[in-house]
């Protein structure tokens, strides 16, 4: 029961794709290694995985010359053998815990599941192996978490859950997709040791499927690195990284966010200015219950200054789009609000209207920001028809040429559906609505979030250039610090809807006063390798 | 058929992937238009003759009956013996297929009414003497015709309500939920009874006393998709881009509505014809002697030993509603993004 596993030549094909989704690879994990899957959306590195216990969509063709474990070859197993493969031999971890866990049921028995169908045991054995296993993933009072249901853990807590469900069965194989992505950094951080110490305390075989280099570096004793369906470069992590011999693996690792926004003069003036502002949220329990109030933003003061970049980093639910929407006034908000010195906070009704124009906004989902049945010369003359009357069709049709160019899309872009972009290009078409208007201000909410690593490099060059010419403010909404750093002049870092910090970013990056911030930063900048060359 | 949006177009190619839905639509667009030309198809009156060389067009214009030598000044009827002698001493009438019409009463029977089925009366007639045929098709017209008139009406309504209180929330979302709830949980059968029988009922009476109660179907629907809807990032977007509610709910909302609510249209018309088939058959209906399917399968019930009169309204009724249900499953499916996505 060593757990290694070895696949040759795999290959799985979609009916009506011209070319193979993952085209010919091979991969060799061995016990207590760490094998590192990386690469850009649709390279392939999901279905690999998942083809592994054939769990991919009926319409998939897979074929391979062999997949072995342990010497057998799984790849013609029968649909029973498979299945006491899935979770025994082969445990698997998704991204996004809390849709991957029952939200009907408790701990306990989404655990317990997973025992009582691979092993013959009791009810009060399976509920002690329970228990184990929350402590071997370090879960403090796991007693008390047996009896709770998912929505009432934590993101890192339900990944921990998650990552119990597949240890269960004492697996030789741990397949991990993108396990942390949807978490916190400093959370990610924790969840990563975990796994690691698993790793090497239960000689697990992990194959981990990431986008992030910085944890492969830091993590993974192998690597490979996969683009459209093929294994580019394959070797061990250090050598994979510090010399990468293919032109993908250079371009992967040179577009990795970093350095610091242009310097601008410190006397700009005040373009947005906020004080105390605060948004609440009322919740009643029942018609006549009482009400209470959850507080999303909290007093918070700030300062945009004209042709500069304000970052806001947090982690998530710690009030940043709230503040971005109420800045927007799209939600209700107390406190004063001051554009140019116009007091927005008073305005109200159709007053707001003239001042829309001059504040824009980008979201993260480039998938959803678009309207699915506008073509993109719609979606971005759409502004035009609200604020620019006097204009006649044909002059906002040039208006939309200019500024489709502008952001670096083909003039004849317009007259096409959004579902036939990619991501990167989708996010342009956003930043192209925002900026026809000729905004001062444009906020983005985790623009590039969303978006390859390689894309999201040229986004934030396309931010940077649009900056620079038009002499554009920004507030910057992000939880990755890089990116953050990348762009923004000043920084204000939020944790439960207070502002904890702020000044200029890399004083706040070099000096960072307060312990949260000290802690976010440790965990975006760490670069401590804990991977151990087997 | 080629749409511009390629969302359209595929759900489209989906709807003529199925091919029970599709024949269906085409079949029962056929009958349709051929029930829509009716007075074309089945008449008391010639579709063109000619008299003392002269065209006449009888089916629009109305000529008295001294025109032909006759006596009386009022309309002639042309199926009278009297008149066709006349007529046809000096001339010729092309009759339609079928020569009655819904209220043309046969007073050539052979036998005593209803009549069994004759080369004359391709279904036989009802018990006063009437082609069973003619009402068949003038009755499929005006059940699908308020059918019709029904359901976009209730759709209308539905949609608008619904759109308002998703989009807005709160207090008129409230309001107006429990209102739907105090409103759906009326007993309409019988209310549609006691207040037909206080007006005399006519077709658009029924047709605004079922109105009443039939736009709640799509409420809650709209509504759902509304609420949904909001907090989507194009909407936000939009509201960004200071466009007005209205215009956000009709281009950024309402498509995204649609799709709820055209998979249920043929659902809600089915329900409209199968209420005003119920309200004939009890006579709570449309009033003496218009042509209904609800008041022939009245009649079979009335006449057990003239069983064309049942079973012909039996048929004619399930042909129609079968129909309808198939077109509504195969748009259903269409609009079923995991079915024209893959």
């Amino acid at each position: 029961m060593s757990g290694k596993i070895s696949i040759r030549q795999l290959r799985v094909r979609f009916p009506g794709q011209p070319r193979a989704a993952v085209d010919g690879i091979d991969l060799d994990i061995s016990a207590g290694q760490m094998h590192a899957l990386v690469g850009e959306s649709g390279s392939g590195k999901s279905l690999t995985a998942l083809s592994i216990l054939r769990l991919l969509p009926p319409s998939a063709h897979v074929s391979a010359d062999n997949i072995t474990l342990d010497d057998k070859d799984i790849s013609r197993w029968s649909e029973a053998q498979m299945r006491q493969l899935r979770g025994g031999r082969i445990g698997m971890i998704f991204q996004e815990p809390l849709s991957a866990l029952n939200p009907l049921h408790k701990v306990e028995k989404q655990i317990c599941e997973s025992i009582l169908v691979h092993q013959h045991l009791s009810a009060s054995d399976a509920r002690k192996r329970c228990l184990e296993l929350l402590e071997k993933v370090q879960l403090p009072n796991p007693e008390e978490m047996l009896a709770r249901y998912p929505h009432q853990l934590s993101g890192g807590q339900r990944q921990r859950v998650m990552i119990a469900m597949a240890l269960a069965n004492n697996p030789s194989l741990l397949i991990a997709d993108e396990p942390t992505t949807a978490l916190d950094v400093t959370v990610q951080e924790n969840i990563l040791d975990l796994l690691k110490h698993l790793q090497r305390e239960m000689n697990l075989a992990i194959l981990f499927i990431t986008h992030d280099l910085g944890i492969v570096a830091r993590y993974a004793e192998v690597v490979s690195v996969m683009s459209e369906g093929k294994v580019v470069e394959q070797g061990e992590t250090a050598a994979v990284l510090e010399h990468p011999q293919h032109s993908y693996t250079q371009h992967l690792i040179n577009s990795a966010p970093g350095g610091e926004a242009p310097p601008m003069e410190s006397a700009a003036p005040t373009l947005l200015h906020t004080k105390d502002l605060t948004v609440s949220f009322v919740q009643r329990h029942g018609w006549l219950g009482r009400k209470s109030a959850f507080t999303a933003v909290d007093g918070v003061s700030l300062n945009v200054p004209a042709g500069q970049t304000l970052g806001i980093v947090g982690e998530s639910g710690s009030g940043k789009s709230t503040l971005a929407m109420a800045v927007l006034r799209l939600v209700q908000s107390q406190g004063e609000i001051s554009l140019n010195d116009t007091r927005l906070d008073k305005l109200v009704g159709n007053n707001v209207r003239p001042y829309r124009a001059k504040m824009q906004v980008v979201f993260q989902d480039p998938w959803g920001t678009l309207n699915p049945r506008m073509t993109v010369g719609q979606i971005i003359g759409e502004g035009l028809e609200v604020h620019r009357k006097d204009l006649s069709a044909d002059e906002r049709t040039q208006k939309v040429i200019a500024v489709l160019t502008e952001v670096g899309l083909d003039a004849n872009a317009r007259h096409r559906y959004p579902h036939e972009f990619s991501g990167g290009q989708r996010q342009r078409v956003a930043i192209a609505r925002a900026v026809i208007l000729e905004p001062q201000l444009l906020i983005l909410d985790e623009p590039t979030s969303a978006l390859d690593r390689s894309v999201q490099h040229q986004v934030l060059e396309l931010l940077a250039n649009l900056q620079k010419r038009h002499g554009l403010s920004y507030i910057f909404i992000s939880h990755d610090l890089r990116v953050v750093r990348s762009l923004s002049h000043y920084l204000l870092v939020m944790h439960d809807g207070k502002v904890v910090e702020q000044g200029p970013t890399e004083t706040v990056f070099k000096t960072p006063q307060q312990p949260y911030t000290q802690r976010l930063i440790h965990a975006a900048f760490d670069e401590t390798v804990k991977s151990q060359q087997a | 058929m080629t749409f511009s949006n390629p969302v359209t177009q595929r759900q489209w190619n989906a709807f003529r992937g199925n091919k029970r839905g599709y024949w269906s639509l085409w079949l029962f667009s056929i009958l349709f238009v051929l029930s829509l030309s009716a007075e074309f198809v089945s008449n008391d009156k010639p579709l063109l003759m000619s008299y003392q060389d002269e065209l006449y067009y009888p089916i629009f214009v109305s000529y008295p009956e001294t025109q032909f030598g006759g006596m009386f000044e009022t309309e002639a009827t042309y199926r009278d013996p009297y008149v066709r002698e006349l007529i046809e001493a000096d001339g010729w009438m092309l009759w339609p297929i079928i020569p009655y019409s819904y209220n043309t009463i046969n007073y050539e029977l052979d036998v005593p009414a209803p009549a069994p089925p004759s080369a004359d009366n391709w279904l036989g007639t009802d018990d006063q003497g009437r082609d069973v045929l003619a009402r068949i098709i003038y009755g499929f017209r005006l059940s699908v015709l308020f059918g019709l008139l029904l359901t976009i009406a209730s759709s209308v309504i539905g949609i608008f309500v619904g759109a308002i209180q998703g989009y807005y929330g709160g207090w008129i979302d409230l309001g107006g939920q429990r209102f739907l709830e105090i409103w759906s949980s009326m007993p309409i059968l019988f209310l549609i009874i006691i207040l037909t029988s206080f007006v005399s009922p006519n077709f658009w009476w029924l047709l605004g006393i079922m109105l009443l109660f039939s736009w709640m179907s799509l409420v809650d629907l709209v509504r759902a998709e509304f609420l949904r809807c909001r907090n989507f990032d194009y909407v936000r977007a939009a509201r960004a881009l200071g466009v007005s509610p209205p215009l956000i709910m009709f281009r950024h909302m309402l498509p995204n509505a649609m799709v709820a609510t055209l998979t249920f249209m043929p659902f809600i018309l089915n329900s409209g014809i199968v209420t005003l088939t119920s309200l004939d058959f009890l006579g709570f209906g449309l009033p003496p002697g218009s042509p209904s399917l609800g008041e022939l399968l009245g009649q079979g019930k009335a006449n057990l030993q003239a069983p064309w009169l049942g079973i012909s309204a039996f048929f004619s009724l399930a042909t129609l509603l079968t129909l309808l249900i198939f077109i509504g499953e195969a748009v259903r499916d269409a609009f079923d993004p995991r079915k024209y996505l893959s």
